[in-house]
């Protein structure tokens, strides 16, 4: 039986989600739509993707108990560790799948969008490995608080093309993505995260389900348990989140958080909490929860973090949230500062700056004795360094 | 169904021009419209600036910025819109995106597009299928008509599926791209016009996307029943401001 929490036939989680794109791209998207889940589902891509997961990207990632962490907020906590993986984060799970799946469609021009840069790497490093051309759109001001990224993409053999308009951010990269795929229908639009038309949302979450796959048998192998009573994860447009959760979302018992970014604050007009500012609407062809004004204008967010500085969700996690399946709380840019600092001081990891709004929940949440915790570490914070460096005397 | 139904049931070659409500200044809307009008335009597209529009170009994608930069939003378009009710007669048809009606409340949105005596709407991402499970009975009700579009990849059952919803006409995109002016209409796109006129579609076609000149506007006009041109006017009247309008008009129909 199909899970409520998978879409259905128009790409729809309850109220979420959809296609909305120009008649442009319908043609792409029909493609994609009618072929994703077969090629997915068939052995000669399972064999494919499960080998390059394992001798490329370094899977399974272990799951690791944070001693000291535990020690210091009362509760088990396990790292499940993303940012061991090929290229330092989660996200080239979603980018050697979906480059088979270019592979198998015969597209031979990969585009992609960027916020932090880890989505834009990963899919220059698998385009190099498969020797296609790589496009790169990642919004100016990105490219500049993200230089070492940059560098890689390039050196990867990636074009990087910076985006101009409106924030000059991950949003506007994505636009401009959207826009040359328009331009340029014999492309692939390889999306970094859960969001856009259907179907990338389902598409995106199944592929980065090896996470909670994993997670699955590593805590059984670690605690004898079946499952974790929480699992943390940072949401942007919610691609790790979705992996992190996606084994676990019918067992109603495992509690979900998804952390958002809350800037300088959730109301202080400097913030990227989409949950708690937006309300339903439209944004890079899927239905979704938006920050807009009250004439459906996009806002433009702010997160100190490149990763999650987008004003939407992906479907999934709207659902997730308006279901009240997940719980989501949300950071600031300090408090995720003062988590990657102290994981780095008590545990030796330097997390990603998205990666550290999970870990700065910890001290907000009253844990029950014995609670086994698990936060999705989805990124290593070598990127951050140099914004680490800057507020490290404050 | 009536305006714009009748003036493509008696005129051939129709030009239609496309601008962006509150460009280049916020008050300009209802200038534009009336100049656009004694010049001899034969029919509007009035753009509701958005602040993603994705199937816009630069050009398009530059005006709607500057005009929310200029402070419009949507209450102040149709109050612009209401002032010219009785007095425009060149049909207009409102072109915006989705999420512009939605945040609006979609019946508050028709209801203040009839009463600016609008019948017509484009709405670039709005697809089939959503017009299908719920847009056509909201639109029918208000008797508002929307616009589909076809490209060069669009198959030929999505075609004739979008001819038998059409009740005004069908906006031919002349190439797969988006809007901005491209220059010379190539062979390729010839022969796609051509593939389109000879499949005797009931709906009467207008051409939009890289029209830019006379040149372009006359070979448009060889295979459909007008063209619209966007952002070569909207470039043309940034440059020269709204007397140029008559002269920029001039030089197409000459």
């Amino acid at each position: 039986m199909k899970s409520k929490f998978q879409p259905d036939e128009n790409g729809y989680f309850g109220q979420y989600g959809g296609a909305f794109i120009p008649e442009l791209l319908y043609p792409n998207i029909k493609e994609l739509a009618d072929n994703y889940i077969q090629i997915i589902e068939s052995e000669e891509f399972q064999v494919e993707y499960k080998s390059l997961l394992k001798d490329y990207v370094g899977r399974p990632t272990p799951l690791y108990l944070a001693k000291r962490l535990s020690e210091k907020y009362g509760a088990h906590i396990y790292l499940k560790r993303e940012d061991l993986n090929h290229t330092g984060a989660h996200k080239v799970n979603n980018t050697v799948g979906q480059i088979l799946i270019a592979k198998k469609l015969g597209k031979t021009k990969i585009i992609a969008e960027t916020g932090a840069g880890q989505h834009g790497v990963a899919t220059a490093t698998v385009c190099a490995l498969m020797g296609l051309e790589c496009t790169v759109f990642m919004g100016e001001k990105d490219i500049v608080r993200q230089a070492p990224n940059v560098a890689r993409m390039k050196m990867l053999g990636a074009k990087v093309v910076p985006a101009t308009s409106g924030s000059k951010t991950l949003k506007d990269a994505t636009n401009e993505a959207i826009r040359y795929w328009i331009q340029n229908p014999d492309t692939f639009y390889l999306i970094g995260s859960v969001v856009g038309p259907h179907p990338h949302p389902d598409m995106v979450a199944r592929l980065q389900a090896i996470i909670s796959e994993e997670m699955k048998w590593q805590l059984k192998e670690k605690t004898g348990k079946e499952n974790p009573d929480t699992i943390i994860a940072c949401v942007g447009g919610g691609s790790n989140a979705a992996g992190a959760f996606y084994h676990y979302m019918e067992d109603e018992d495992v509690e979900l958080i998804a952390v958002e970014a809350a800037g300088l604050g959730v109301h202080s007009g400097e913030s990227a909490a989409t949950s708690q500012l937006g309300q339903v609407g439209i944004i890079h062809g899927s239905k979704t929860i938006l920050m807009q004004d009250e004439y459906g204008q996009i806002q433009e967010p702010y997160s100190i973090s490149a990763g999650l500085d987008y004003p939407g969700v992906g479907p999934l996690h709207a659902y997730l949230f308006e279901t009240k399946r997940a719980k989501f709380m949300n950071a600031t840019d300090k408090e995720a500062l003062a988590a990657a600092y102290e994981l780095t001081k008590i545990e030796g990891i330097i997390p990603a700056l998205e990666t550290a709004h999970a870990l700065a929940v910890l001290p907000k949440i009253k844990f029950k004795k014995d609670q086994v915790v698990v936060i999705n570490l989805s990124g290593r914070g070598d990127k951050d360094l140099e914004i680490f460096i800057k507020h490290l005397e404050e | 169904m009536k305006k714009l139904n009748t003036l493509l049931a008696q005129k051939e070659n129709l030009l239609s021009i496309y601008f962006t409500c509150g460009y280049p200044k916020l008050g300009d809307t209802t200038q534009v419209i009336s100049a656009l009008e004694k010049s001899g335009v034969d029919f509007i597209e009035v753009g509701l600036p958005y602040s993603d529009p994705l199937a816009d170009g630069p050009t398009i994608q530059d005006s709607s910025q500057k005009a929310l930069e200029n402070g419009i939003n949507l209450d102040i378009v149709f109050e612009q819109l209401m002032t010219i009710k009785e007095t425009n007669k060149t049909p207009l048809v409102l072109m915006g995106y989705l999420n512009q009606m939605l945040k609006y409340g979609e019946d508050k949105f028709c209801q203040k597009v009839v009463d600016c005596g609008i019948e017509t709407l484009i709405i670039p991402d709005l697809p089939m299928v959503e017009f299908e499970n719920h847009y056509q009975k909201l639109f029918e009700t208000y008797g508002l008509t929307n616009v589909f579009l076809i490209t060069p990849n669009t198959s030929v059952s999505r075609i004739q599926k979008i001819d038998s919803y059409t009740k005004v006409f069908i906006y031919v995109v002349a190439s797969s791209s988006i809007t901005g002016a491209k220059g010379a209409i190539s062979n390729q796109q010839i022969d796609y016009f051509k593939r389109i006129k000879a499949m005797q579609l009931k709906s009467k076609l207008i051409i939009g996307f890289g029209i830019s000149d006379k040149p372009t506007f006359t070979t448009a006009c060889d295979f459909a029943d007008g063209a619209i041109i966007g952002s070569a006017f909207i470039k043309h009247i940034g440059s020269y401001g709204l007397e140029s309008i008559d002269a920029f008009i001039g030089a197409i129909k000459a």
